[in-house]
This record gives C-alpha cells, sequence and structure tokens, in this order.
C-alpha cells in the first residue's frame, strides 16, 4: 500500500548489516561440490572427443554416437550411413556432441546448478552475489537458454540412436557386461529426456483444460513424476554416459579384456 | 527441559542498528517467536516482532534465522543446539521499520501490477463448472500464505534494489501463472509476464522454492511452465506457425 | 501536533471476511471507502479458519435447501438465534459463495464440476464449500483480490487506484467518534474514527458518517485460545464507548479441539475436519466416550453404536452421523468432564485419532495443514499416532446488537458484522457458518451503510474537544512509567480461564468481577517503555481498556444467566430452560463510561412460517408451554 505518511523518514532502508550472510550452515558445499563434478565432466567430454579408439563390435562409445562421418568405422555408421564425405577429417564426436551438450547446457536443471556453481548467481540462498549488476535470462545472450526445447527434440532422436545402440549390443551379444552398461544408460538418459520440463510442457502442460485430454493428462502424470527427479535423473545419467563411454574405450583399447567384457 | 539460550537480535529503526545479545530462558517444544516474545516480556518490551496465527498460516512472522528466511513461529527451538548463539534478523530485501519488522509494501504494489482474474463475460456466478484436476495446479500457488520470504530471498532484487521496478518477483510471477492456467481466465498474460513483469530475470536457481513455508515448487511448478508458455507465444516458431496455419490459440484450448 | 485526516464516506475497520465483503459492496454502490486493520493487509483471522463455508447449495446432496440450513442453524444455537439473521444467512450463502468463484476462488470440486461440500457438526447434508483445510485463506485473498481488481478499475477510470477504496493496515481504531448536535437525534450519530498508525505511532483521523465495525472476536481475554493477538474485543468495546449495545455476551464457544502440547502452542486449532473425515475421539483407556453423551435433544440424530456411526461415513442416508460430529459446545464439554473424570491423557486432553481410520496418503490429501501442523509444532506425525487435543477458547457468539436486514447498530450511523455482531449464532455456532455469516452480513452491512449515507441530510461533523480526548486516551500509557501491560494482561487471561471458562458457578464468576475492578484500576497505571514506532507494550496498554470492558460484559451477562445453553453452561443450573430462552441479555454502558450494566430483553416470537419448519417434538423440548399453545393454533389454522 501507499498510505505511508509522506513524513515517514523510518522506512526507506534496509537493516545495515555488513556480513554477507548470516548463514552457519556450510551453503557453499552445494555450489563447491557442483563446480567439481561439472569440471570433471568437462575435462573427460573435451578428452573423450579426441580419442579415437570409441568403436570396438558391438559396441560404441556414446559420446561418438552417432557417427556420421566417412571416417568412422564400418559398423560403428548409424544405418551404414556417412552422409559427410571425405573432406571433413576433424574427430566424429564433434559433430554430434553439440546436441547433447546444448539439451545439457540449456536445460533448467543444469542452468540453476552452474549458475550456481560457476557463475555465484547467487552462490547459495540468502548469500550475497558477487556482481554489481544484473538481469539474468532477460536478454542476450541469456535469452538465448529460451531455445531449449529444440535441443529437447534433439535429445530425443539421441536417445533413441544409444537405444538403438544398445539393443545391437544385445543381439550380438547378449551376455557382454558392455551391452547392459548401454542398456542401462540408455534407459538412464532416456529417463532423463523424458523428464525434461520442455517436455512436460509439450505433452500437457501448455493445456488449461487436463479433462478435455485425458490421454495427454495422463502423459503429463507421468513425465510430471519423472521431473521431479529431474535433478537426480541429470546427474545419474551424467555419469552413466561418462562411465559407458569410458568403459566402451577401455574395451577398444585392450585395456578392459575378459572374456565377458 | 528448560536451558538458557543465547540469542542475538537485530534492533535499530530505519536501517541503523546493530545485533544485540539476549541470554534468554527456553523451554521444551518452543518456537523461535516464542522466545522473541519471552524477549519482549521479560527484557525489551518495545522489541518490535510481527504476528498473527502462530501457526504458520498467516504469513507475518518472516524473519531470518541464522541467515535463512523462516517464519518464527514454525521454527523449533529443538533444531538447534543449546550453545549454539541463534541470530534473529529482519528481512534483508525489504526497507526496515523497526527491529524485525519490515516494510512489506514491495509486495502489494507488485500485487496491484498483476491485472486480476479475468472471467468471460457471460458465466455467471454459480454456473461455473471445473474439474478437480483442472484447478489443481493453481490450487498449489494459492496455498501461499503471502509470507514474503521468496521475493526476500531472491537474488534478482535481494542483490540488486534496481531490479526492483521491473521485476515482480517469485510470489507474484507465480500469481500470472496461477491465472494463466485458471480453466476461466481469458486474458492474455504470457507477454506482459515477460516484458512488465520479468520473468526474464529469474535465473531458475530455486531459492524461493527452497524457503517457501508452504512448500509450493514455485519453480518447477509456476516459473517454469510460465517461462515455456512464453516461449510457445514468442521464441518457438513452430508453435506460431502451427498456431497462424490451425488458428488456434496457444495454451487456451 | 498535526493529525494525519482523512474523508470517506464509508470507513470500515477490520479486514476479515467480513469487513472485506463489507468495503467492496460499499465501493461497489458508488462510495468512498477505506479498510483499517490492525495488521497487513490479507492477514487478518479469517486466514485462519480451516473447514469451510457452510451454504446449502445441494451440490453433494440435493436433499439440502435453505429450509434445511435454517433449521440445523436454529437447533445449534437451541433456538436463541436471531431467527431473520438465520433465514437470511441460510438464503443468501449460496449466491456468496457463488459470487466468490466468480472473482477467482477455487475451491474443490464435486465429479461434475461443481463445488464441493463437506460434513460437519450440526450440519445434516454436506454444506460446506472448502478447499482442502484453508478455506479461509482462499475467502480472505480471493475478497483481498477483488479488493485489488476494483483499484485497478478506479486506476484505468480515476488515474488513481486508491481514489474509492483504500486499505490502512497495521493502523488501529482506539474510538469511535460521534456528532452529537441535537439535529443527528438524542444520542447523536458517528462522525468518524480516531486510531494509531503502528508503524510510526502517528495519530490518525477519518471522517465519516458511516462506520462499519468488522472486527472479529475477543479470545485473547483468555489463556488457552485459538485466537492470535488482535482478538482483544476492540470492536465490541468501541461500540459500547459510542452508545451501542451488546447483546448474548455470556455465549462463549469453546472449541473441543485445541492443540494441548507444547505448552507454547496449546490452544492452537485442530480443524473439525478431522472429525468430519472420520477420526475418532478416544479417552486414556481406548474407549469412543462420546457415545455416553448424546443429550437426550440430539438422541435421534446421532448413532448410538459405533458400527452405525462408521456405516455414516460412507452411507448417509441409512444411518445416523457419529456423536463426534454433535455440536462444539457438546463435544467440548464430553472432553472437560473425561479429563476430569481421570481419564485425559498425559498432557491434560483427550485423543483425536484418524491415523488408524483413513490411509496416510488420504489424510495427507484432506487434512494437508494438519498433517504440516502437528509435524512442525509438535514432533506429531498424524499418520501414525493419535493427537492430543482439549477445548479452546474459540468464537463468542455475542456482539454488537444490530437490525437484522441493515446490519445497523442502535446508533446511527454504526454498523457491524462479522465475529463482532451478535444474534446470528445464538447461543452456539456451527462450525462453517461463520465464514458465510462474514460474507452474508458483510454485504449487507456495506449495502446498509451505502444506503444509510445516501439518505443522510447533512454530514456530522466531529468536535475538537472528542478529538483531544481521544488523543490523550492514546497517547497516555506512553507518558507513564507504571507497570508493564502484560502482567495486567496475563493476569486477566487467567481469570477468564479459570473462573468464567467452560463451566461457570457463580461464585466464580462474582470473583471474576471483583479482579476485573481491580484490573480495570490497575490497567490505569500501566507504561509503556520505548519509543512510538512499532512499540508493542504500548498496543496492548491500549488494548486493555477494550478487553476489560469485554470481559465484564461477559461475566457480568454469565451471572445473570441462570440456565445451561449452548456456550453458556452453569455448574449451579445445568439444565436448558425454556423461559430464559424468551430472553436476551443487553450489556450497554453506564452515561459515565466507568460500568457495564446488563438487561433483560424479549426476543421476539419467530415468525409463523419459520417455526411450521420445525416439528412439534423437537420445538416442546425448548418452548415454553405457551409458545408451545400458540404453535398448536398455528398448526390448526
Ligand atoms: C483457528 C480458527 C479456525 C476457524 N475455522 C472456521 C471454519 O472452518 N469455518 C468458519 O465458518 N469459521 C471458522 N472460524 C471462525 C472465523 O474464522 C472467524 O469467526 C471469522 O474469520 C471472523 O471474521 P471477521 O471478518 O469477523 O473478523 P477477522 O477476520 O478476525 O478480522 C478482524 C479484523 O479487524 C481488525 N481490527 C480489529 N480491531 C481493530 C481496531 N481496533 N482497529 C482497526 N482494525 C481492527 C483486524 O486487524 C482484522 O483485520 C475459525 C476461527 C479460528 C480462530
Ligand atoms: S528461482 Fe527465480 S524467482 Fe525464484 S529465487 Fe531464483 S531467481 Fe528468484
Ligand atoms: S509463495 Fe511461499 S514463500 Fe512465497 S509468499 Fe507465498 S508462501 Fe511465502
Ligand atoms: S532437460 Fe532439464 S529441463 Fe529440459
Ligand atoms: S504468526 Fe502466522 S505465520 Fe507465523
Amino acid at each position: 500500500m501507499t498510505q505511508t505518511t509522506a513524513d515517514s523518514p523510518a522506512r526507506r532502508q534496509r537493516a545495515q548489516i555488513k556480513e554477507r550472510t548470516l548463514r552457519t550452515d556450510p551453503w557453499w558445499r552445494y555450489p563447491l561440490i557442483t563446480f567439481i563434478i561439472f569440471m570433471a565432466f568437462l575435462v573427460y567430454a573435451t578428452w573423450a572427443i579426441f580419442d579415437t579408439s570409441y568403436f570396438m563390435a558391438p559396441y560404441h562409445a556414446p559420446f561418438a554416437s552417432p557417427c556420421l562421418a566417412t571416417s568412422c568405422p564400418e559398423g560403428a555408421r548409424l544405418f551404414g550411413f556417412a552422409p559427410f564425405g571425405d573432406w571433413y577429417t576433424l574427430p566424429p564426436g564433434l559433430l554430434i556432441l553439440g546436441l547433447p551438450a546444448g539439451f545439457r547446457f540449456t536445460c533448467y536443471y543444469y542452468r540453476k546448478a552452474y549458475y550456481r556453481g560457476f557463475w555465484l548467481s547467487p552462490p547459495a540462498c540468502a548469500v550475497n552475489e558477487p556482481h554489481k549488476k544484473y538481469t539474468g535470462e532477460s536478454r542476450f545472450p541469456l535469452i538465448l537458454q529460451n531455445v531449449h526445447r529444440y535441443f529437447f527434440y534433439a535429445a530425443i532422436v539421441v536417445g533413441l540412436i544409444l537405444a538403438y545402440d544398445a539393443v545391437k549390443a544385445l543381439i550380438e551379444k547378449p551376455d557382454g557386461l558392455g551391452t547392459w552398461i548401454l542398456i542401462v544408460n540408455a534407459i538412464l538418459i532416456n529417463l532423463y529426456s523424458l523428464s525434461c520440463h520442455s517436455c512436460r510442457h509439450i505433452t500437457a502442460g501448455r493445456l488449461n483444460h487436463f479433462s478435455k485430454h485425458p490421454v495427454r493428462y495422463r502423459a503429463w502424470n507421468v513425465v510430471s513424476k519423472l521431473n521431479a527427479k529431474h535433478q537426480e535423473l541429470a546427474l545419474v545419467s551424467m555419469f552413466s554416459v561418462m562411465g559407458a563411454d569410458l568403459y566402451v574405450r577401455l574395451v577398444a583399447k585392450g585395456i578392459i579384456a575378459f572374456s565377458f567384457a | 527441559m528448560s536451558y538458557k539460550a543465547k540469542f542475538r537480535v537485530w534492533r535499530g529503526e530505519g536501517g541503523e542498528g546493530k545485533l544485540e545479545d539476549f541470554t534468554v530462558e527456553v523451554n521444551e517444544g518452543e518456537v523461535v517467536l516464542d522466545i522473541i516474545h519471552r524477549l519482549q516480556a521479560t527484557q525489551v518490551p518495545d522489541l518490535a516482532v510481527r504476528w498473527n496465527c502462530k501457526a504458520g498460516k498467516c504469513g507475518s512472522c518472516s524473519m531470518e534465522i541464522n541467515g535463512r528466511p523462516k517464519l518464527g513461529c514454525m521454527t523449533r527451538m529443538s533444531t538447534f543446539t543449546e550453545d549454539e548463539t541463534v541470530t534473529v534478523t529482519p528481512m534483508r530485501t525489504f526497507p526496515v521499520i523497526k527491529d524485525l519488522v519490515t516494510d512489506v509494501s514491495f509486495n502489494y504494489k507488485k500485487a496491484r501490477e498483476i491485472p486480476s482474474f479475468t472471467p468471460p463475460a457471460e458465466v455467471k456466478p454459480g454456473e461455473f463448472r471445473m474439474q478437480q484436476i483442472d484447478v489443481e495446479r493453481s490450487q498449489e500457488f494459492r496455498k501461499c500464505i503471502e509470507c514474503f520470504m521468496c521475493n526476500n530471498v531472491c537474488h534478482v532484487i535481494r542483490d540488486h534494489e534496481e531490479n526492483k521496478s521491473n521485476f515482480a518477483g517469485p510470489r507474484f510471477l507465480m500469481r500470472i501463472a496461477e491465472l494463466d492456467m485458471h480453466p476461466y481466465d481469458v486474458a492474455d498474460r504470457k507477454d506482459s509476464a515477460q516484458e512488465e513483469h520479468g520473468l526474464g530475470f529469474c535465473n531458475i536457481t530455486k531459492c524461493c522454492t527452497e524457503v517457501c513455508p508452504e512448500h509450493i515448487k514455485i519453480t518447477d511448478n509456476a516459473l517454469i511452465p510460465m517461462k515455456e508458455r512464453v516461449v510457445d507465444r514468442r521464441y518457438d516458431p513452430l508453435v506460431w506457425l502451427g498456431n497462424k496455419i490451425f488458428k488456434r490459440s496457444s495454451s487456451n484450448s | 501536533m498535526e493529525i494525519e485526516r482523512h474523508e470517506y464516506d464509508v470507513v470500515v475497520i477490520g479486514a476479515g471476511g467480513a469487513g472485506l465483503r463489507a468495503a467492496i459492496e460499499a465501493r461497489q454502490q458508488g462510495k468512498r471507502t477505506a479498510i483499517v486493520c490492525k495488521s497487513l493487509f490479507g492477514k487478518a483471522h479469517t486466514v485462519m479458519a480451516e473447514g469451510g463455508a457452510a451454504a446449502a447449495m445441494g451440490n453433494v446432496n440435493s436433499k439440502d435447501n435453505w429450509m434445511v440450513h435454517f433449521r440445523d442453524t436454529m437447533r445449534g444455537g437451541k433456538f436463541l438465534n436471531n431467527w431473520r439473521m438465520a433465514e437470511l444467512h441460510a438464503k443468501e450463502a449460496p449466491d456468496r459463495v457463488w459470487e466468490l468463484e466468480a472473482w477467482g476462488a477455487l475451491f474443490d470440486r464435486t465429479k461434475d464440476g461443481k463445488i464441493s461440500q463437506r460434513n460437519f457438526g450440526g450440519h445434516e447434508y454436506p454444506r460446506l464449500a472448502h478447499v482442502g483445510d484453508r478455506t479461509g485463506l482462499e475467502l480472505i485473498r480471493t475478497l483481498q483480490q477483488r479488493v485489488v481488481a476494483l483499484q485497478q478499475e478506479d486506476e484505468k477510470l480515476h488515474g488513481d487506484a486508491e481514489a474509492y477504496i483504500k486499505v490502512f493496515q497495521e493502523c488501529t481504531v482506539t474510538r469511535l467518534l460521534k456528532d452529537m448536535s441535537p439535529a443527528h437525534g438524542p444520542g447523536g450519530a458517528i462522525a468518524g474514527a480516531f486510531g494509531y498508525w503502528r508503524e510510526n505511532g502517528k495519530l490518525i483521523l477519518f471522517d465519516a458518517p458511516a462506520i462499519v465495525l468488522a472486527t472479529g472476536g475477543i479470545g485473547k481475554s483468555y489463556v488457552v485460545t485459538s485466537n492470535s493477538w488482535e482478538y482483544t474485543g476492540d470492536g465490541h468495546a468501541l461500540a459500547l464507548l459510542a452508545g451501542a449495545k451488546l447483546i448474548n455476551m455470556e455465549f462463549i464457544q469453546f472449541h473441543p479441539t485445541g492443540m494441548v502440547w507444547p505448552p507454547s502452542v496449546r490452544g492452537i486449532l485442530v480443524t473439525e475436519s478431522v472429525r468430519g473425515d472420520g477420526g475418532v475421539l478416544k479417552n486414556s483407556e481406548g474407549k469412543r466416550f462420546m457415545f455416553d453423551y448424546v443429550p437426550e435433544v440430539f438422541k435421534a440424530q446421532y448413532a448410538t453404536t459405533e458400527e452405525e456411526g462408521d456405516r455414516w461415513y460412507t452411507d448417509q442416508a441409512n444411518n445416523r452421523r457419529p456423536p463426534e460430529l454433535l455440536p462444539r459446545d457438546e463435544v467440548a464439554r464430553a472432553i472437560n468432564s473425561e479429563v476430569k473424570a481421570g481419564r485425559g491423557s498425559p498432557q491434560g486432553g483427550v485423543y483425536l485419532d484418524v491415523s488408524t481410520r483413513l490411509p496416510a496418503a488420504e489424510i495427507i490429501r484432506r487434512l494437508p495443514s494438519m498433517h504440516h501442523q502437528f509435524k512442525e509444532l509438535a514432533d506429531v506425525d498424524i499418520t501414525k499416532e493419535a493427537m492430543q487435543v482439549g477445548p479452546t477458547c474459540h468464537y463468542v457468539m455475542g456482539g454488537v446488537e444490530v437490525d437484522a436486514d441493515t446490519a445497523a447498530a442502535s446508533v446511527p450511523g454504526l454498523f457491524a458484522a462479522g465475529e463482532v455482531s451478535g444474534g446470528m449464532h445464538g447461543s452456539n455456532r456451527l462450525g462453517g457458518n461463520s465464514l458465510s455469516d462474514l460474507l452474508v452480513f458483510g454485504r449487507r452491512a456495506g449495502a446498509g451503510a451505502a444506503s444509510y449515507v445516501n439518505a443522510l441530510a447533512g454530514r456530522p461533523k466531529i468536535s475538537d474537544e472528542a478529538v483531544t480526548d481521544a488523543k490523550a486516551e492514546a497517547l497516555a500509557p506512553l507518558q507513564r512509567s507504571g507497570e508493564n501491560p502484560y502482567e495486567v494482561h496475563h493476569e486477566l487471561q487467567r481469570t477468564m480461564n479459570e473462573l468464567v471458562g467452560i463451566i461457570r458457578k457463580e461464585e466464580e464468576v462474582s470473583e471474576a468481577l471483583e479482579s476485573v475492578e481491580k484490573l480495570k484500576e490497575r490497567a490505569q497505571g500501566v507504561g509503556a517503555a520505548g519509543s512510538r514506532i512499532y512499540n508493542p507494550g504500548w498496543h496492548l496498554a491500549l488494548d486493555l481498556r477494550n478487553m476489560l470492558l469485554v470481559s465484564e460484559c461477559v461475566a457480568k451477562a454469565a451471572l445473570l444467566r441462570q440456565e445451561s445453553r449452548g456456550g453458556h453452561t452453569r455448574d449451579d443450573f445445568p439444565g436448558m430452560s425454556p423461559e430464559w430462552r424468551t430472553k436476551i441479555l443487553l450489556c450497554e454502558l453506564t452515561p459515565d463510561g466507568s460500568e457495564v450494566i446488563v438487561q433483560e430483553q424479549v426476543q421476539p416470537p419467530m415468525r409463523d412460517d419459520l417455526i411450521q419448519l420445525f416439528d412439534r417434538d423437537e420445538l416442546k423440548k425448548y418452548i415454553t408451554e405457551k409458545e408451545l399453545a400458540d404453535f398448536d393454533a398455528l398448526a390448526k389454522e
């Protein structure tokens, strides 16, 4: 209300408290752990892009799938396809990695995590952020985060390809440990994609009358349940894709070589 | 059962003030607001604090306890150890009137900037027919007791006073979402959410959700869905094209 | 010092359900309206109401209609109700609830998309429109948002949002001011109100020909209460001081189920919906004792076995309701007796159990805020264990005597609605009847005030000395360095709780009156240290006057009424007396303002068509031989 009397000097100022925060709990833990985990992931991903041992029939390292360049080994090509010609000599992972990377980069959960852990905006609740100005996602460049749903469409395709890779492995080597690692990874990746906020919006979130769209409403309920676990799925699937990728590479390099590998 | 606790309470008027130390009795089952009241009754009769219901229903007793926004009446003393000093300060984002009482008029001003519920003119009272599943989302948001702790904790205004004029705060962005999801609301709220009320400022870091005493999933259920609805309207060429071709209005199916 | 001064057509004191509805009505009728309230806008006591608003919409059971609701209300009030109010209330409540929906309220729904209704004590059919267990919040927020909508309209039309309706929050009214010039009749007419800003202690004056009191109740005169600090009986006292009369002040509702542990939350309400949704009361022996306490007048409507009671939850057509759902006064007394007989729980209550009656998920869905409240405040998980509960001072049936149709008090220009008004609920209020009361009579008070202003020949004026007096009175505690007001307050609370509580005796009530006299003197001397800025000690010192006046009314009326009825139980007069039913006790202040006097007044007989809604068998339990003879004569015609 604006019914304050004109001469109310008392009310202009915030309480002058010098401390950046009076929190006594270890609030710095969350941003710190986030920072460490994400850094580890970035380092690994960069290494993986340039590592060439990504295929060992029937296993295909997820970071390099689908493989669309002619430099890919025969069996690694998606449906035997190589749309990029001989001219393309860079690592094939670069061609497709932008999609899952973009998906995760613009993901609402990851945004929260890196805004807190990397940009300290804010580092934790009720802890002052170090920046002088703040416009959030209201302007360029961060307004571009709004493309997230396009990455989601792409992620569905990538998720299906990973599932296809896993099924292929299952047919060719049902007793291989790698097969099952790829299967678990494919499941987690797809659950992560399905739990996406954009997915929730598309299934029925955008509607105002659930009762007129019972099927979509049911789908929305399922997605909403998954969505409540979005952070967990994001992290678990990140570890699983890293693990699966590393496993395949180690097999390809011959470092892991037991009979049911 | 009872023990002497150490309290540090911010006291002052109009911004100027400091943390003062007190030693005060605590009995079993008490909450922070009880202790503040005991201080009032025994040591500092003019210690200012807002409260009404003492049951977490009215949202009057918002304060910061050990640096975290909390309702004084719902913070049990048993959550602290007996030798811990409990620091109590007013909400930081709003100007302080006295001691723990802040001027929350910012919130009432923002409330007035959000266009009200707009039902179709031809629906008369008594004629509304809505299914439970269609009202449940908005009902969650209507649990809000207007403690304004979400607005207090949101870094967009907590750390940047200058954003206050362009940002409604989570409480009122949630109000926009509530109305936008109302089965009978016909007003268009998507463009204004972004342009006038500052939805874009929110970087979904979820502090509002963390502090909400009603456990409303503000970010997941109101702000992000609202951002997605704004994307439909402004940033998604496919939806735009679809609407052009099929001539239907988005989200008002 | 300059006093801030405002001019309005209608000043509404109170921003609860009644006040907001009144203000909305006055503004919709084109009056410039101010809303004044002690706490922030949207925090009034109404926010705490849980169960729902009673309105015979017949959405769940189509047999329900206004006549059934009227009968239930009269029965609940033991036929002492102002029947015209009960009639208007029953007839208009549905429209008031529907109107809320058009303003954006989202009630829980039935399968066919209408407003769902739930069972509650004393209501024959499921009748309470509700939203989980936070109906009051929905109600007040909707009205608050309606006020905002009107302000937005005014902003478009006049460029000023507050041109026609403005909220003065955290502002306390301490005096109503009258124009005593002969032009306004022998007792004078309302001319305005005087108060102070809590925030900075500055004084404020309203010039207004019409004032609507909607200040709620008086529970803070008791130690164990579900009421907040706001409930110091301000409206009751303001009305008395302005020359209006209070009725039914002896009737105070003790809600049967308040929390009893931990001590700091003693009295906080446990909603009746817990019982409406299947919760049962047990004593320390594990017995459902309510079956032993069904009074004669209710024998026909309540189950006699646990089996029948349990069947009722699923099949209400063929079974009678369990006695846990008796009107509140009955249940409160029963709990009181069990505890006195040594069959209480360790902390002095009885057990209220839903955990063995409903699946955990269902409890959380239907009673979310109870689940939350017990978890946070008492560390009790109500899906796993029983709650401990006991009676708590909850609601005052008594209040300002008003005209049923216009809500006008006897002083020209003064109106009252909501808990501060009296008559509607008789000797006992049914759960859910308050929220609907606020809406129905809030609207009527707003309309009444508007038409009073329209008919006014000239605006009454505030005299300078009235302002000087009010100012001196308000500032006095700041200039004294006497006793701490908290001490006097605690003493009063203890006195009322112990001596004028659920069960009353002549000696005890007399003793209470003596203490109140002494406390009145002590209150003259209390001082408030500190500045005028948000000084709670000062505010309490001012509230003491009101609590003491109201306590005096309660005790004096309680002493006079020699019977037990609804919210008034006399140990020395245990029965209900048909003679006393025809009489209402009227409190007013002596001209010098020093003392309350109580008089008997005859209650007008019920209109013929209304009394014929009842069975002879039922009526004969309540009314005198003569009245019964009149009824028979009527039936023959
Ligand atoms: C815990 C609880 C649960 C309840 N549940 C139900 C229920 O389920 N169903 C039901 O029907 N009823 C219920 N009731 C009863 C019902 O809520 C109240 O009777 C009703 O809300 C009273 O409303 P009101 O508008 O009269 O006053 P309130 O809502 O109490 O408003 C009083 C207003 O007056 C203002 N005021 C007071 N004194 C002054 C002054 N001196 N100067 C300026 N302003 C002043 C206050 O600030 C406040 O704004 C419940 C009550 C409680 C306590
Ligand atoms: S999620 Fe958005 S609105 Fe909520 S606190 Fe964070 S930035 Fe503010
Ligand atoms: S949304 Fe939650 S935190 Fe924000 S004002 Fe409402 S109740 Fe408080
Ligand atoms: S993937 Fe996280 S929100 Fe879309
Ligand atoms: S006093 Fe009402 S929420 Fe704490």
